[in-house]
């Protein structure tokens, strides 16, 4: 086993970080880089520009909107507006699993869809072919839905694809038409476009099927993705506990389950980023609070199985949890007390997403993991400071462009799950209703959180600690193994998973162990490179007879 | 089934593509950039084009793949990119220190109207390229084309930014590649070689994008044409352009330029291609075929009549990029194979003739289509129609391939499930050679996978 590794002085990797930048672009790096402290927690910047010509892990707009919020639904016909790449990049490349119940149902994920723009479509106006390829996709697959979404070009030439989809929603009468302004350059990530999709499914589709679902304790699951079979993971637990999933926002999920979500009686957040949003506007709108949880790790499965049946506050449910975690538990620990003296002791950096970086160090945790330094990708500062942060935070140019929805209780529908008097009990009991405290505050002190971590600094970083992992995304894989250092790609888990739950526990113990203890990383070197090349002194004479 | 909604029966449609078989221009400006040493490729727009660009690289190759971005919000989308353009060459020089930014538009900045020459100006006027650095650019809007064009565009800016003519001529041709891998590129400069030629070959990907794992990223890899080789090419004697969508503008910027005259030929894949390509060296440099290439030959030819059995009248579907479809038809029918269906999304007057008349003279009842709604949910409804034996594509093949269950050989960009192409050639007589086998290999493990236990063979 490794002995734990010295922390270099994070003040001093911050200079360094920033040194060789222009003095102008080192300044603004410099406030989206912060020593932790968890007792008084600094201030991060975070969502704002990034600095052009620099290296960004960072997508677009539309890329948070269609890839991640309205991708894993199996089916909508969710047609991109723009020339071919922007709707070509997206296909299934999030890797959104779905299991259509019969092969009847409809599952569109498969295709790709897009008006392929051209020049004279630029020029006088991509409207009419926008309202071809509706008609054309209807009559092809009569689908339930059908959603449109806007690429850089379509705000500029000012196609209305709003007033289009409301156009050939009438003439279906069947088939529920909405559209996205979701140009990827509106706002300064793909949060922007997460908060423009949680507008859309908002306004055009939650709500419209009031049929009362069935279940004793019936929640929503948002902000997961079914990425490599997690809300698999998650399902098969809340079957086992007795918990109904009205609709998942959005991986494995259905039109009419999300159609339907507002007969639910709790929302339970998994990426707070790319769906805080949905959470404020159902409580508002029908009264449904919702609590942050997390299903990344056992103990953390655990805790929030707990913490859902303590808000439901039956003693039934309380007890099937606890049969239940009983149940899971033996087999996880069985595997993480094997693996965790190859892991113990060691360090990870995690640099990805807008949640993954907080969620995943609960797994590391658990396999004696230090995290030592992270960040998000496109978070907010409530995501790394906590909640009680956000009237502090100044809504600036670049955020004002995203509409917030004005969001009234409905005069018929509204229905609050809990009164107050029952909220502030439960608060009492330590869970926390409509509230999230981030990142930082469960990193040492000490760490190192950097937002929107560049190229440069990255190789800084992994130069100056040397972490024995670093967890990002597809276009750090091989810079950072180049270095001879593996990458766990967070995004798309490389290809496995699930790493939800207690089943995606353990295929995360023993991919991490896999990674930080494969033989390869010691074969990099060619012997005559460690032996010094051309120093032989021919061969010896070392026959030997018997 | 995967791809549950697709029926047999065929509609034209006029507004919407399903299935691309094509992506977008920048992608290619991106991969083209990358085959010159010391240099960064830049997408100006906003940060979603580039970061889907550098993925679906990276899937492809596996390997680290640099580019930086102008970063617009909607300020520069109203305003204009100038101001995002200038700050990004600063930080960019300051931080990367590459020899050369090749920037590349997107359709955002294309329909704004930045002109990328007079910005790329301005940063020299205004002092912002360092001395012995440069800033090159091509024009890549994908409401054009497909990501072959911005490829081509990108390698003809190489081209006209570079290529000086001193007056001395030099003993060297320039072979410029069309799009094609790392892996071809190598074996295109093997068989240079071994032809006794010295040539400028650009650009080259090879030993950037399969770059040895060292424990060390090297930012700007040993590989890639260097700034000296590009200027070098306007002395060039000739040109040969491999591809006439993606290298043909290249080699006749060179000639507008430099008056350097130059052939276009097909990228030489499989027997007759690669035969083309081998007379016009000799031609052109006046020099005899050497004995080692005769016998490369040999042994394709010689596979080639060996296994011919298994190979006559095999139906076949391809879908991909223009100078890849034409000589990879071409060998199918020499094969004694039968390409059924062909499509390509990327649009093309000259592909279209050349493909008719490839087709008209040896398989007038093959389908084919290019262009708009040339896509894969067509191909796949004419596979439904009229079955194949066996499928040729990028990796998204994998999805008919599975619901029609056929063989299927990966070909093509993107392959992002396997490896292997980075590595192993697909063009010159080795590569071809390379390509049966696998062609073989999925027609023979169908065979073995669908035979009766009767019938089951040993020897084959
Ligand atoms: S906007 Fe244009 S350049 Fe960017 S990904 Fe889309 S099609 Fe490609
Ligand atoms: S064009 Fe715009 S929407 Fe499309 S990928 Fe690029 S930034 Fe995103």
């Amino acid at each position: 086993m490794e002995a734990n590794k010295i922390i270099p002085d994070p003040a001093q990797v911050r200079e360094e970080l920033i040194q060789k930048y222009p003095a102008k672009v080192a300044k603004k790096r410099a406030k989206s880089i912060v020593i932790n402290d968890p007792e008084i927690i600094p201030e991060v910047q975070a969502n704002v520009r990034t600095v052009p010509g620099i290296i960004t892990q960072r997508g677009c707009s539309y890329a948070g909107c269609k890839g991640v919020v309205l991708g894993p639904t199996r089916d909508i016909v969710n047609i991109v507006h723009g020339p071919i790449g922007c709707s070509f990049y997206a296909w299934l490349t999030r890797r959104n699993q779905t299991k259509p119940e019969t092969l009847m149902d409809a599952n569109y994920i498969p295709y790709c869809f897009s008006t392929d723009m051209q020049e004279e479509n630029i020029v006088f106006g991509g409207e009419k072919k926008l309202k071809v390829a509706i008609q054309e996709a209807y009559d092809l697959f009569h689908p339930k839905s059908i959603a449109i979404f806007s690429t850089c070009p379509v705000g500029l030439i000012g196609d209305d694809v709003h007033a289009a989809s409301r156009e050939m929603k009438e003439k279906f009468g069947d088939c529920n038409v909405f559209g996205f302004s979701c140009e990827g350059y509106r706002g300064v990530s793909q949060s922007a476009g997460h908060h423009i999709a949680n507008n859309g499914v908002f306004k055009h589709m939650v709500g419209r099927d009031n049929t009362p679902s069935e279940g004793k304790f019936k929640l929503n699951l948002l902000g997961e993705y079914n990425i490599g079979g997690d809300a698999f993971e998650i399902e098969r637990i809340f079957e086992k506990v007795g918990i109904t999933l009205v609709a998942s926002f959005s991986g494995n999920s259905t039109v009419r389950a999300i159609e339907n979500s507002h007969t639910a009686d709790l929302n339970v957040i998994l990426c707070h980023r790319s769906i805080n949003y949905m959470g404020d506007m159902m409580e508002t709108k029908y009264g449904i609070p919702w609590m942050k949880v997390n299903f990344v790790g056992a103990e953390s499965t655990a805790k929030s199985l707990r913490k859902i049946a303590e808000y439901f506050g039956d003693d039934e449910l309380k007890a099937r949890v606890e049969a239940v975690i009983a149940e899971e538990t033996p087999k996880v620990k069985a595997v993480i007390e094997e693996i965790l003296p190859r892991t113990k002791g060691k360090t990870a950096m995690l640099f990805v997403g807008g949640s993954r970086a907080h969620h995943y160090q609960d797994l590391f945790a658990e396999l004696g993991m230090t995290t030592v330094a992270a960040g998000y990708e496109f978070a907010h500062r409530d995501d790394y400071e906590g909640r009680d942060v956000l009237p502090k935070i100044k809504v600036d140019a670049d955020s004002k462009n995203i509409e917030e929805l004005k969001i009234v209780a409905d005069p018929e529908l509204y229905n609050p799950r809990k009164t107050d008097a029952e909220l502030d009990a439960l608060k009492e009991k330590g869970l926390e209703i409509n509230g999230y405290e981030g990142m930082m505050k469960q990193m040492t002190k000490k760490s190192l959180v950097v937002d929107d971590l560049s190229h440069y600094e990255s190789e800084k970083l992994i130069e100056i600690y040397k972490p024995d992992i670093f967890c990002a995304g597809i276009k750090e894989k091989y810079v950072v193994q180049k270095m001879g250092i593996p990458l766990k790609q967070l995004h798309s888990y490389d290809y496995g998973g699930p790493y939800t739950g207690f089943e995606g526990a353990v295929n995360f113990y023993k991919d991490i162990d896999r990674m930080v203890n494969n033989p390869v990383w010691k074969l990099i070197k060619a012997p005559w490179e460690t032996a010094g090349n051309g120093k032989g002194a021919g061969l010896e004479a070392s026959y030997v007879t018997q | 089934m995967l791809l549950r909604h697709t029926s047999k029966e065929v509609k034209v449609r006029e507004g919407l593509t399903i299935n691309p078989a094509k992506t977008c221009q920048p992608i290619g400006a991106m991969y083209a950039a990358l085959g010159i040493h010391g240099c960064l490729p830049h997408s100006h727009g906003s940060q979603g084009c580039c970061s889907y660009h550098r993925s679906t690289l990276t899937r492809h190759y596996k390997e680290p793949v640099m580019a930086a971005t102008s970063s617009f919000t909607e300020g520069a989308s109203v305003f204009g990119g100038q101001a995002n353009l200038l700050a990004a060459i600063d930080t960019i020089f300051a931080v990367y220190d590459p020899d050369i930014i090749a920037v590349h538009s997107t359709c955002l900045s294309e329909t704004i109207g930045d002109d990328l020459q007079q910005i790329t100006r301005k940063a020299r006027d205004d002092g912002k390229i360092p001395e012995g650095k440069y800033v090159i650019y091509a024009s890549t809007p994908s409401f054009i084309g497909s990501h072959v064009t911005g490829y081509s565009n990108m390698v003809a800016g190489m081209a006209t930014q570079f290529a000086e003519s001193t007056g001395a001529k030099k003993n060297q041709f320039n072979i410029i590649a069309g799009w094609m891998e790392p892996s071809d590129m190598r074996e295109i400069k093997r068989l240079a070689k071994v032809m006794g030629i010295n040539i400028v070959l650009f650009p080259d990907t090879s030993d950037v994008l399969d770059a040895p794992q060292t424990g060390k990223h090297v930012f700007y890899p040993k590989g890639g044409t260097t700034v000296a080789e590009l200027k070098s090419s306007g002395d060039s004697l000739a040109s040969l352009a491999l591809g006439s969508i993606s290298a043909e503008p290249a080699a006749i910027a060179l000639e507008k330029k430099c008056k350097v005259p130059f052939e276009t030929l097909d990228i030489p894949i499989g027997l007759t291609a690669t035969d083309r390509f081998i007379m016009a060296i000799s031609k052109v440099a006046g020099v005899n075929v050497p004995d080692e290439i005769t016998e490369e030959r040999g042994r394709l030819v010689d596979v080639m009549c060996d296994m011919e059995q298994y190979l006559h009248g095999k139906r076949v579907a391809l879908f991909g990029d223009p100078d890849q479809l034409l000589p990879l038809t071409e060998f199918l029918l020499d094969l004694n194979m039968k390409p059924v269906h062909i499509v390509s999304g990327t649009p093309g007057q000259r592909f279209e003739k050349q493909m008719r008349q490839l087709l008209d003279e040896r398989s007038p009842e093959t389908n084919f289509k290019s262009g708009l709604q040339a896509d894969m949910f067509l191909l796949h409804q004419w596979m439904k129609n009229d079955p194949v034996d066996l499928l040729i594509g990028n990796t998204y093949g994998k999805y008919m391939a599975r619901d029609e269950d056929i063989p299927f050989i990966r070909f093509g960009f993107p392959i992002l499930d396997r490896i292997g192409h980075s590595y192993f050639p697909n063009v010159g007589y080795g590569g071809s050679l390379r390509l049966l086998e696998k062609i073989l290999n999925a027609i023979m493990d169908r065979q073995d996978r669908d035979a009766l236990e009767e019938k089951f063979e040993l020897v084959m």
